[in-house]
């Protein structure tokens, strides 16, 4: 009997050292790309060319033969260098102003859509009647409708009131999107109503009760959905492409493609760059997006 | 008494506010999708903006017969077929495993949100070097033996693009199971250890009911996400990509820039149709898959 305990355990343990090694397997495989970004942007440009020159089609015949004609992977610069910054943040102010754009994009949109996703969603969990109900469920609808189908109604309204080839144009539309005011209603939904009882017994009124009670217990969400919807926009590309002509607006999300095909190595460091923001975020909410959404399943509920 | 019946159903003037915070929203959603949506539908029964006749159902069987149109919709439906599923299965796997006792789970799971940092610019760069045509895959395929092949430029594009959609969010996915299997009530799964149950059985009849919420909210958000690999597909291969990557998006962009509202208009119903269908479908599943979870 001891003995077959004994063998059941080791057989445990032996399969965890399994599980072990694929899951670090699958986790390298996982954080390769962002570590070749940030190791190749520290690379000298004629190390990059060596290496990845037979991806750029503008190569230049005489040019073309100091090159492999192989795409090398490479982790490990043979000599560190800023110089991809130094072109990238002083020598030329194009990438900086289109950094400036996604950031005039991102940003308000995240502020804009989370205020309103806090105050609707405390309305619909608040004293739900049969009109809130159908509202959200037309919510549900509309947020699962791709861009595919919002374009053309987005073009209209951007048309009819002159805001083509605006900022505006791509920000109002985004402020009213759907997405948050579904996840945060859900979490709000699940505040014991004792809470708020109790406040009210204090003579709390219903705004002090959304900033005092619902905002801090929801911040978890709040800042987990507020991530997500900054890295979905900050990687923005079907709005600009058609709802502003004029590229001089575009975010670098857009324009990070146009480098990819023309300089690599500065295309690593803007990637690098481009990056910062995210990261930061994630150094300070990981743990949220980690615990914020923790009741999320199903649809209506 | 008086007291009781204002908590549960509020002084008139608290339920007046709670019904005003849902005004900006819903104002916004009318002008900004509703109103111009409706407008979308007109366009799409009338012949053309100036002589405004209603041709009926016309601009949508003159879509069926257009081979952009049909093409793109049958590469996003397998691209979505494919690749939605496949992401809710393989992180539960993913959650699963890393619900097992190894060392270092935390620095995992930040390994595998990784992806949600990068820029999708930068990944399609990385995945270019990848799947070139001298590049690193096929530098191995040919090691093993094997004939290096067009990866990008070719039917195998539909691979590639799902390869880099799982990447990207199979980390979130995952996240939402592990959270959600977290939640399981640990003597539900004691009881059935006691009675001898096997992990299959467990997982069958104990795991998947609990997990059956988080499923379809996995299945939704994949499916949300699926549509938007035209970003990739985009920054990979520009607007004119090979036939198998040509996507509804390339088809509504490139009818867009040739200001043909009617058959634009018409795709977007159809699309939207089909979503509240699959929407349907999706909430018919809840009610039958949520109830005995309740219970």
């Amino acid at each position: 009997m001891k003995l077959k305990r004994m063998s059941v355990n080791r057989r445990r343990k032996i399969f965890n050292i399994f599980v072990f090694g694929f899951v670090l397997l699958a986790a390298v495989l996982f954080l390769l790309p962002t570590v070749l970004t940030l190791a190749n942007s520290f690379m000298t440009s004629n190390e990059i060319n060596a290496n990845y020159g037979a991806m750029l089609s503008n190569m230049t015949e005489d040019k073309k033969t100091f090159i492999s004609t192989n795409v090398n992977l490479k982790f490990i610069p043979d000599k560190v260098t800023f110089d991809q910054y130094k072109a990238v943040l002083i020598q030329n102010s194009d990438y900086l102003m289109k950094f400036w754009n996604s950031v005039w994009l991102t940003v308000p949109i995240t502020v804009f859509q989370m205020a309103v996703a806090i105050l609707t969603s405390y309305g619909f969990s608040r004293y739900p009647n049969k009109f809130k109900g159908i509202i959200f469920f037309a919510y549900i609808i509309l947020m699962i409708m791709p861009y595919q189908v919002t374009l053309v109604p987005n073009y209209l309204v951007a048309d009819t009131f002159g805001m083509l080839d605006t900022r505006l144009s791509i920000i109002l539309p985004a402020i009213f999107s759907p997405f948050s005011i579904f996840l945060l209603t859900k979490v709000m939904r699940r505040i014991p109503i004792s809470y708020v009882e109790a406040a009210k017994l204090d003579g709390a009124g219903e705004f002090k009760i959304l900033t005092k009670i619902y905002i801090p217990l929801c911040k978890g969400a709040i800042v987990s959905i507020a991530m997500l919807v900054f890295i979905d926009y900050w990687n923005m590309v079907e709005q600009p492409i058609v709802l502003m002509r004029e590229p001089t607006l575009h975010p670098l999300s857009v324009f990070l493609s146009q480098i990819n095909e023309k300089d690599i190595g500065l295309a690593f460091a803007i990637g690098v760059v481009y990056m910062i923001p995210t990261v930061l975020m994630f150094l300070y909410g990981e743990d949220y997006l980690v615990e914020g959404i923790t009741y999320s399943g199903g649809i209506k509920g | 008494m008086k007291n009781k019946t204002k908590n549960q159903c509020g002084r008139k003037g608290e339920r007046i506010f709670s019904n005003v915070c849902v005004l900006p929203s819903l104002l916004g959603v009318m002008i900004f999708f509703l109103v111009p949506f409706c407008i979308v539908i007109y366009y799409s029964l009338i012949n053309n903006p100036v002589l405004k006749e209603f041709v009926g159902l016309e601009n949508y069987t003159k879509l069926f017969s257009n081979s952009a149109f049909t093409k793109a919709a049958k590469n996003t439906a397998f691209f979505s077929l494919v690749s939605v599923p496949l992401s809710v299965v393989l992180s539960l796997g993913l959650a699963m495993l890393l619900e097992r006792n190894i060392p270092g789970k935390s620095i995992f799971r930040t390994f595998f949100l990784s992806p949600l940092m990068v820029p999708t610019a930068s990944v399609v760069l990385v995945w270019q070097v990848l799947f070139h045509n001298h590049g690193t895959v096929n530098q191995i395929v040919e090691a093993m033996g094997g004939h290096s092949v067009d990866w990008i430029k070719s039917s195998n594009g539909q691979l590639v693009i799902i390869c880099m959609f799982l990447w990207k969010n199979l980390g979130y996915n995952m996240i939402l199971f592990m959270s959600a299997l977290c939640a399981i009530p640990k003597d539900i799964i004691e009881v059935a250890d006691l009675e001898g149950a096997g992990s299959f059985y467990k997982f069958i009849h104990i795991k998947l009911r609990y997990l059956s919420p988080t499923i379809l909210f996995v299945l939704i958000l994949s499916m949300i996400n699926s549509f938007k690999i035209f970003r990739e597909v985009y920054l990979l291969t520009g607007n004119y990509p090979n036939d198998s990557l040509y996507m509804l998006q390339h088809f509504m962009n490139n009818t867009f820039n040739s200001l043909d509202y009617q058959k634009l208009s018409a795709a977007a119903v159809l699309f939207a149709l089909l979503m509240i269908v699959i929407m349907a479908v999706l909430l018919i599943a809840e009610d039958i898959f949520g109830k005995d979870v309740e219970n």
